[in-house]
Parts: structure tokens; sequence; C-alpha cells
């Protein structure tokens, strides 16, 4: 039998590659062990190596091919005394690679419960930013390279802004978010640290202090909690303790919330750790625009910024209008669709979820209004208080535990503010109190989906 | 580099600047008594760390420094750093009974003081914390090519943190302009030092980073002058940090709420007449033929100077109702 080679996933988030180059061709014998392939993952570049000894028989995916979806079959391996005679019917059925792509890369067995983080890659796409003008020109680009367009953007404008963080330079990010900008800007300004969260924390901050306006990239926030206290202690609070003198204008950013398959200490949102201590921004954008525009907004603060991005977004493709400097309002939600039965409060991932929750609805004859925070300090309460006001009912989306959540904060400010607005009680829709489990049918019980955004929906507008 | 030191351990000076030296130490030790008896009388709060006895590190380093290009960071022990930078004492006293004209606008207290006018970056309150801190001001320099170094002090209480371990390794990878000052105290609050740390030679800690150290003695002036010197030369050629362990002694208790009951007092009285910096600073000057009026003069000039700031912090207003809002954030969102 021949030896089926398929496209490989590299990375628990990994959807589609490239298949840099072919380090065998056909004809050559291999043995287990050999390296067979580059494989460019969304992460880094692979190498692909050989699990079985054969015949090369059949290259199906030429070198230089992009966006090779995972399972796509790529080459085959033939045994002894086997040809390559069998091959071609075979190779049509790459040509179309809808496969099942996402079970081969969870490895989890078609049929089972889909694996939580699946849920939460629903893409729905929101409506394009009110402030940008009518007639721009709008080009589609994932929250990855906005992100790393906000950065190289920035740090041509302003010789102050540098990167630094654990495989920023050299390795061109663990998420490939700083692609391009060592060879861009060098490596003064595009930083490799050993992995060493509390160190470069400091440094990062002691720096800002110094004059610079660095970009510290954690390659999670699960790694930043070993970093918190610079970011608390000496960030978020000497200007205050110091009457003003001390500015601390230093962006700690990086992917946070639940990634996948990865369980409990890879998996958590940090943003109400953030978001309860004065004298830092906290943000956390869904797409790539909020995400470029943000970004810019948080470099160029005079304020310590937590953005928080979130691992299984950047490789979703959004509509960004092209503008030469595309910068957002800190501090100001935004309005992802418009609706008058219901207001949905989410962000960062969970903004995806609620669209589709609100898509869903549309069918039961309610029409959800999605309020997408943006920043989650300074908190947008007016947004809040008035999509309120507009639709008396409101429900927050928050991938994340419920206890002291953004969603307790956001119920909050609708008792104190919003009591005589409600028709109903506002509700929770969150991940559930645990810590996120691996197995693939328990993560998904654990995490938000849209079901259940439908669902507290329903309730609140008592169907 | 400790052959260096050892080839020449003392300064050389005149008269002039030794005199100096010895007025900033004595503003020091009488500031910090002054600020014992506000603490007594319920004007000072909260945690209050004196610097009495070890006078001599502050003044010896930070006078080698070229101030128009080197910055300096500490930890919450930071009363003399920041007399030694001859800011006024006024607003430092004022800082510490909480009020408005206080360097902090009352709002950081006596740890949290800082002068970015003098690039004196605090006054930070968590151990350790100013290690890293302290390597990024000197990332800073060498980023912008100023020529500054950085000089961080910080405790033998600190020097058993983890970030300062880190902060090592990438100083002497990046080759970072910063000097390490351990200010080895003997004591991290009550804890002796042969009770908290496997190597008791702090110098001896950078060798694992390859970070040259220095082992000086923090009760002489002059001494620590000389050893600033050399190390100060090292780090402004590009070389990288040097970490230097300055031996001296706090007479006082770690903060003004500590009984001092782990140690004896003959221990804290055997230094005060064996090895005090001032006493020491003084016996040169008399040597070199000052006449004991002139140093009485100095010592009625400090004292009235001293009282002065007293007065200052105690009938100068406590910050307004609208300052507890402010400097949160500098950008309005």
């Amino acid at each position: 039998m021949p030896i089926e080679l398929k496209m490989p996933a590299l990375s628990p988030t990994m959807e589609e590659g490239t298949l840099a180059r072919w380090l065998v061709k056909e004809g050559d014998s291999v043995s287990a062990g050999d390296v067979l392939a580059e494989i460019e993952t969304d992460k880094a570049t692979m190498e692909f190596e050989s699990i079985d000894e054969g015949t090369v028989g059949k290259i199906l995916i030429p070198e230089g091919t992009e966006n090779v979806k995972v399972g796509t079959l790529i080459a085959v391996l033939t045994g002894e005394d086997e040809d390559a005679s069998a091959i071609p019917a075979q190779a049509a059925k790459a040509e179309a690679p809808e496969e099942d792509h996402k079970a081969a890369e969870s490895g989890a067995p078609k049929g089972d419960a889909p694996s939580g983080t699946d849920q939460l890659a629903a893409s729905a796409t929101p409506a394009v930013d009110p402030e940008i003008p009518a007639g721009t020109n709008m080009i589609k680009l994932t929250v990855r390279e906005a992100l790393r367009d906000a950065m190289a953007e920035e740090m041509r404008l302003d010789e102050r802004v540098f990167v630094m963080g654990e495989e920023v330079a050299e390795y061109q990010g663990a998420y490939k978010v700083t692609q391009g900008l060592l060879e861009e800007f060098g490596p003064r300004r595009v930083i490799d640290t050993p992995i060493t969260e509390y160190g470069f924390a400091g440094i990062g901050t002691g720096a800002a202090m110094g004059g610079l306006r660095p970009v510290v990239e954690f390659m999670t926030f699960n790694f930043a909690m070993q970093a918190i206290d610079h970011i608390v202690n000496s960030a978020a609070k000497t200007n205050y303790m110091s009457g003003g003198q001390m500015r601390i204008p230093i962006v700690f950013r990086g992917p946070n919330g639940a990634a996948s398959r990865v369980a409990a200490q890879h998996s958590q949102n940090f943003a109400p750790w953030y978001a309860n201590v004065p004298g830092l921004v906290v943000i956390a954008p869904y797409d790539a625009s909020d995400a470029k525009g943000l970004l810019k907004a948080a470099i160029r603060s005079d304020d310590p910024v937590v953005f928080l991005e979130n691992e299984l977004v950047y490789g979703r493709s959004f509509e960004l209008a092209q503008l030469d400097d595309h910068v957002l309002p800190i501090g100001k939600a935004r309005i992802v669709r418009e609706g008058k039965d219901v207001t949905i409060v989410s962000y960062s991932i969970a903004v995806g979820l609620a669209l589709e929750a609100a898509e869903t609805l549309v069918g039961e004859g309610i029409d959800a209004e999605v309020l997408d925070l943006r920043t989650l300090r300074p908190l947008d309460r007016e947004a809040i208080l008035t999509s309120l006001a507009k639709t008396n009912r409101l429900i927050i989306a928050e991938e994340g535990w419920p206890t002291c959540s953004i969603a307790s904060e956001v119920a909050a400010i609708c008792m104190e503010d919003g009591f005589d607005n409600l028709d109903a009680p506002v509700l929770r829709v969150c991940n559930e109190d645990v810590p996120l489990p691996y197995a693939a049918n328990l993560e998904a019980m654990a995490l938000i989906d849209a079901d259940r955004i439908v669902e507290a929906a329903r309730k609140v507008c008592y169907r | 580099m400790q052959q260096t030191f050892e080839q020449q351990r003392r300064y050389e000076t005149g008269e002039a600047e030794l005199l100096t030296f010895y007025e900033q130490m004595l503003l020091i030790r009488r500031f910090e008594e002054k600020a014992g008896q506000l603490y007594g009388l319920g004007l000072i709060g909260g945690f209050c760390h004196l610097y009495i006895g070890q006078e001599a590190v502050a003044i010896g380093l930070q006078s080698a420094l070229d101030n128009e290009k080197d910055s300096v960071i500490t930890g919450y022990r930071d009363h003399g750093h920041m007399l030694a930078y001859g800011i006024d004492p006024k607003i430092i006293m004022a800082e510490l009974t909480g009020r408005l004209a206080g360097i902090s606008k009352g709002k950081g207290g006596s740890m949290h003081m800082f002068s970015t006018e003098h690039k004196f970056y605090g006054g930070h309150g968590i151990v350790g914390a100013q290690v890293p801190l302290g390597g990024g001001l000197a990332l800073a320099h060498q980023y912008r090519d100023d020529g500054g170094l950085c000089l961080a002090y910080f405790g033998d209480g600190a020097a058993n943190q983890g970030q300062v371990y880190e902060t090592f390794n990438m100083a002497s990878l990046w080759k970072l302009p910063i000097v390490f000052a351990i200010e080895n105290n003997q004591y991290a609050m009550g804890t002796a030092v042969r009770r908290s740390s496997a190597e008791t030679e702090f110098y001896r800690r950078g060798t694992a980073f390859r970070i040259p150290g220095m082992q000086v003695n923090g009760m002489d002036v002059l001494e620590v002058r000389q050893a600033a010197e050399v190390a100060f030369a090292h780090v402004r050629a590009g070389k990288g940090p040097v970490l230097m362990e300055l031996e001296t002694y706090r007479y006082r208790g770690h903060s003004m709420s500590d009984p001092a009951k782990y140690r004896t007092r003959e221990e804290v009285q055997e230094v005060r007449e064996k090895s005090d910096p001032i006493e020491g600073a003084k016996a040169d000057l008399l040597r070199l033929g000052v006449s004991e009026d002139r140093l009485k003069e100095i010592d009625k000039r400090i004292r009235a100077a001293v009282t002065e700031s007293a007065d200052f912090a105690e009938s100068s207003p406590e910050p307004g109702a609208d300052e507890l809002y402010t400097d949160v954030l500098v950008g309005s969102y």
C-alpha cells in the first residue's frame, strides 16, 4: 500500500501552511527521520520528517504552494515492489482540500464533539467601523498582519519605539506577529530576550522610564504572570506615586485567552486582572481594523497599556480601511451590529460568537445589537448604557471565567446607572468556572459558544 | 578590576572635596535623625527606612557620576540618595510627612521618591524591582548612545531575588552600561546575611554571568569613591556591567517599626565606634589640617537646614482633594 503524506498540522492553531521547499524528489528513497520538506506555518518554518521508509512515488503539491490546507495529500511514498501508477486518482482528491481539516488538526476523531476552540473559530465579520469615511479603499488583512503593520508604522514614525520579547526577532515571532521587523529595523530595535519574563518586563518598564517607548511582547499572557509585578507595581503605579513625574509609555502585548487544546496553564483570559488596576489602559480588540488602529494608539499613549490579543483570531482576515494613519480612539466601544431587541456586550474573540449568535437570533425574530468594548479600561460606560437604553435588555458574552469578570463589571454598571432601562435581568455568558480541560469534549463544554449566547438572549427576551 | 582597585584603594583628593563629602554625609545623618523624631511624633506614617550608617555609600558613588548623563535608581531606603543630589531637604521631608510640597506631591511617601530632573528614578517599594528597572534605564542609555550609565542600588536582601539574576544575565549579554551596587548592610530586615545567603560574599554573585565584582569598604567614603572611579571607567568603556559589593551597616532598625532584637547593642556600638563613615571623614579632615571649629560650623549649618526642613514639612499643607484623581493616567480617553 502506498503511504499517503498529508499536510501536517504543526501548531495547535494551524489551518493551512506554505509548502516552502521539498528536500526530496520523486524516486528518492527515504528512511524514517529523513526531512522531506520545509513547511511554513502561521508561527514558524518547520521541517516535515518521514516516519516511514520507502520511495518518494509522487509529489502532488509543488514547492512554493501557499495556503495548503492541513490534511491535503501532498505526496505519496511507495514501498518495495510498488509503483506510483495508482496515484493520479488520489491526486485528484488532493486538488479539493475541503476535507475536515479541523479534525485532522486537533487529532480529534471525526463525529465526536468539536474541540472547544473550534466553536470560538466562528468568524463572522462585523460591520465596517463607522469612523471610516465612505468611499475609502478597503483591503483584506489578517489580524496578525494588522498588528505587525501597526508596530512597523509606529517604528518608522518614532525612533524611540522598539520591540522586545522572546523570539520576536530572528524567529520572526512565536506567532509571527513580528514577522519582518528585524529585517527592516535591525537588532537594536527588535530585541530577542532570554526566557525571563519578570526580568524583561522590568527592563522594558525601566526603558520607558528612561524615555523610550517599548513594545514588550509576551509569548502569551499566561507567561506574563511572572511579570505581573512590573506591570502592576512598576508600570501602573509609578506615575501616581511620583506625583506625575514618571511617565511609563509602554505597551505589553501578546495573545491572551484560551488557545486550542493546551489545557489550563496555557488558556486563561487575564483581562479582568489588568482591568482591575488603576494606572493601566487595557485594550482587547477583535478585528484587524481595531487591532491596528488601537495598537497604534497604544504605542502613542503616554500611559502603560496592556494589549490583549487572541491567538485564535490572528489568522482571521478582515476588511481594513486603507489609510495613511489608521489610529482609533482608546476608551471607545463600537457597535458592530445594530439591533433593537437585546444588547450583546462583548470583546475579543467572543465578538465573533456574539455576531454568529445575532445571525441565529434573526431567524427567531430577535434583533440583537452587538457592542464590542474594544477597550476594557477605561470602560466605555456611556456606550453600554446608551445601547441598554435602546434595547432594554443586555447580556455579556465573554471568553473567560464569570467570577469577577468584565461581564460582572458591565452588569454592575447596568445596575447602578441603567436600572430604570432594564426590562430583564442582565445575564453573563462566560466560560465554565473551571480550569480549562485538555480533553476535546470537556474543553468544548467549558468554553463559551454561540448557542449559549443565543440561549441567554432568548431568556432576557422571555422567549 | 579588583586588582586595579587594590593598587589604590582610596581616592586622592584635597580638603575642599572631602569637606563636601563630609557635609553631604552629615546632612543625611542629621536629616535621618530628624525623620526618626518626626516619625516618633506621628508626623511621618507608614514605613520609614533610615540610611544612618550607610552614608558613605551614596556619597562615594554618586559623587563620581556625570549628572548630565547618568541615572540612578534604588529601593525604598532612598532618602540618602535624594539628598546626595543636593535636592532641597525641605521637599524631601515634606514628602515624608505627606504634604503637597513633597517631591511626589505627598502621594509616594518615604519609599517612593523621584526626581526625573536629576535623573533619579526612585524610590521603589518592591524588593529587587529596581534592578531590572535599572537595566531598562541602562538599555535606554545604550539605545540612545548618550554615554550615560545607570547606577542601580539594592541590598543584601534584594540580592536573593530571582529578577536580579535575570537582569544580570541580560545586562551582561547585552553589555548594558550599568553598575550594580549591593549595599550589604548585613541584615535583610531581621535576617542576618549568613542566615539567608548561601554565598555571603555578594561581589562573587555576578561570576556566573561574567560580571566582574568588587569588594568595597562601604564605611569609607574615599574608598567607595575610588572603587566608583574604577567601576564607572569599566562600564563607560563599553565593557558591560560591574557588580560592586559595598559592605556597610545600618545603625537603626530595618524600618522605624523594627526594634532590632536580632542583634546586640554591643554589635552596633562597635561599628559606630570603629568604623563610622562620618567620624572617619572627620579624622581625615583633621589630618589635613581642617580645624575643629570649622567642622562645628558645618554641623551647625546643617542642623539649621534640617530644622528648617522639618518645620516646613510640618507646616506645609496636605494635598487637596483634587489631587486624589490626578496623575492616575497621563492621557484622557
